[in-house]
């Protein structure tokens, strides 16, 4: 997984899942294989990164409520009650 | 008929006594439905409910508890034509015998419930409601279809669920009618749109209401679309008590639209927070006990260089040097002490040999003058001889 990382995102525009999903690789890829010190350096400091985005995104998530209309998808307004 | 005037007489009690427990203890009279409108409608403020249930000929007293009266929708008014549930019992202080209701359904729902029973066993035959067909919720998806009105206070219970316990989610919404005749249409409309946006899991839901008012979700219509459904449906229509066909044929029943939403919840924000603090102490743990390996690693190579370096072959070739010479020199030491011993041997045998030993004892060597030969026996001994001694030589002659 480490090895396929030419078209690596920055972590800023990953989502959480994407975030997690990387996160999950890094410390597999630390756990299993033999890397290079320098490369697991690498990616620990992306784990790391990847920690506080995804920490970052729990604490600001907010639940996107998108209603169907017709086929495509608008806002939907929920009323204050 | 002529009384019998030796019968014993009972008291009103003990008769009314006789009469309640022919009555009570009637099995049949214990579990009836009776149909009828309802009239003499009271209630006071103890929280029970009395009316009369009549039709053309009769009438009949109803008594329900405030229990059972609790439980009932408000479909308890005047002239409304219901059908009860409940027993006989008699009111002894009135000598009445009333039926003591604790179901009441508007008249009609009788034949509803057989038509629900009908679809069902139908439905059930073809499969529709299978377990093998059940398919997996998702603990964790990203997007969740909602089919319910937009207005209910079901969308809103389950939003505030989800927000709650999900706000990494993503809601699609397709709102429908959940009653009345455009509704069967409108829901299968709904979940098949919803099937296009591919969300993880669909929760299809309304809040609770009388059996007609969630007949929709009976509809076979409906019901086939929620097998059809590419989606796992999770299924919350009205109260606990309710079921639907849609339940049955959804890959998930929620008792409620709230349950519904916990159930397309399962892994919370809670679970992620835990998660995500795993991770970090897991990462941390690999990249110190990385380093700690690869401090062992140096150690070891540093001991091993230290093992093949030319310092320490010149050590030992230094060694074997001194090993060497001392080995040589204590050879040759060995051989000179053989030699030596061989020529004091040789040396002591010599002397043992030499004549001049045996003249200094006292013996002498006599050779003749003419040819010098040893005179070793009488024979040989004739005119002039030489007579060696220890210190020197004197001549003799044989006389005769």
């Amino acid at each position: 997984m480490p090895k396929t990382k030419p078209a690596q995102k920055a972590v800023e525009e990953l989502t959480y899942e994407e975030a997690l999903a990387e996160l999950e690789g890094i410390v597999e890829a630390l756990e299993g294989e033999q890397n290079p010190l320098d490369e697991a350096m690498k990616l620990f400091e992306r784990g790391q990164a990847l920690i506080v985005r995804c920490g970052g995104l729990l604490e600001t998530a907010q639940l996107k409520v998108q209603k169907l209309a017709g086929e495509s998808l608008v806002d939907f307004a929920e009323e204050a009650e | 008929m002529q009384p019998n005037l030796f019968t014993q007489t009972l008291t009103v009690s003990q008769f009314t006594f006789r009469v309640r427990k022919l009555l009570e203890e009637n099995p049949e009279l214990q579990d009836v439905w009776v149909e009828g409108e309802i009239s003499n409608l009271s209630r006071p403020a103890s929280g029970h409910i009395y009316f009369t249930l009549k039709d053309k000929n009769a009438s009949l007293r109803c008594v329900m508890w405030k229990s059972d009266a609790a439980r009932t929708r408000p479909t308890l008014q005047e002239g409304a034509a219901v059908e009860a549930h409940g027993k006989i019992t008699v009111y002894e202080p009135q000598g009445q015998y009333q039926l003591t209701v604790n179901l009441i359904r508007p008249r009609g729902e009788g034949a509803l419930f057989q038509e629900f029973l009908r679809l069902k066993s139908m439905l059930e035959t073809e499969g529709l409601f299978n377990p093998d067909r059940k398919r997996e919720i998702p603990a964790f998806p990203k997007t969740i279809g909602i089919v319910t009105s937009a207005t209910g206070a079901a969308l809103r219970d389950m939003l505030d669920t989800i927000r709650r316990r999900q706000p990494l989610a993503r809601i699609i919404l397709a709102p429908s009618p959940v009653q009345g005749v455009d509704a069967p249409s409108a829901l299968v409309n709904a979940i098949q749109s919803l099937n296009l946006q591919s969300p993880d899991v669909i929760l299809l839901a309304r809040g609770g209401g009388s059996i007609e008012d969630l007949w929709a979700f009976n509809d076979e219509r409906v019901v086939r679309a929620v097998a059809a459904s590419q989606i796992p449906i999770i299924c919350g229509v009205g109260h606990e008590t309710d079921f639907t066909l849609c339940d049955f044929a959804a890959d998930l029943r929620a008792p409620t639209p709230t349950a519904a939403a916990e159930l397309a919840t399962q892994t919370t924000l809670d679970d992620l927070h835990l998660q995500l603090s795993t991770f970090r102490s897991r990462l941390t743990d690999l990249i110190s006990s990385l380093f700690a390996d690869h401090r062992v690693l140096i150690s070891t190579l540093a001991a091993r260089l230290r093992f093949v370096s030319p310092d320490r072959r010149i050590q030992s070739d230094r060694q074997r040097l001194d090993e060497f010479s001392r080995r040589a020199y204590s050879a040759v030491a060995h051989r000179i002490q053989l030699q030596a011993a061989r020529v004091d041997g040789i040396s002591r045998r010599l002397s043992a040999l030499n004549p001049e030993g045996v003249l200094s004892r006292g013996y002498a060597i006599i050779t003749r003058k003419e040819d010098g030969k040893v005179v070793a026996r009488v024979s040989d001994a004739r005119g002039a001889m030489n007579v060696r001694v220890n210190d020197g030589e004197f001549e003799v002659k044989r006389d005769s």
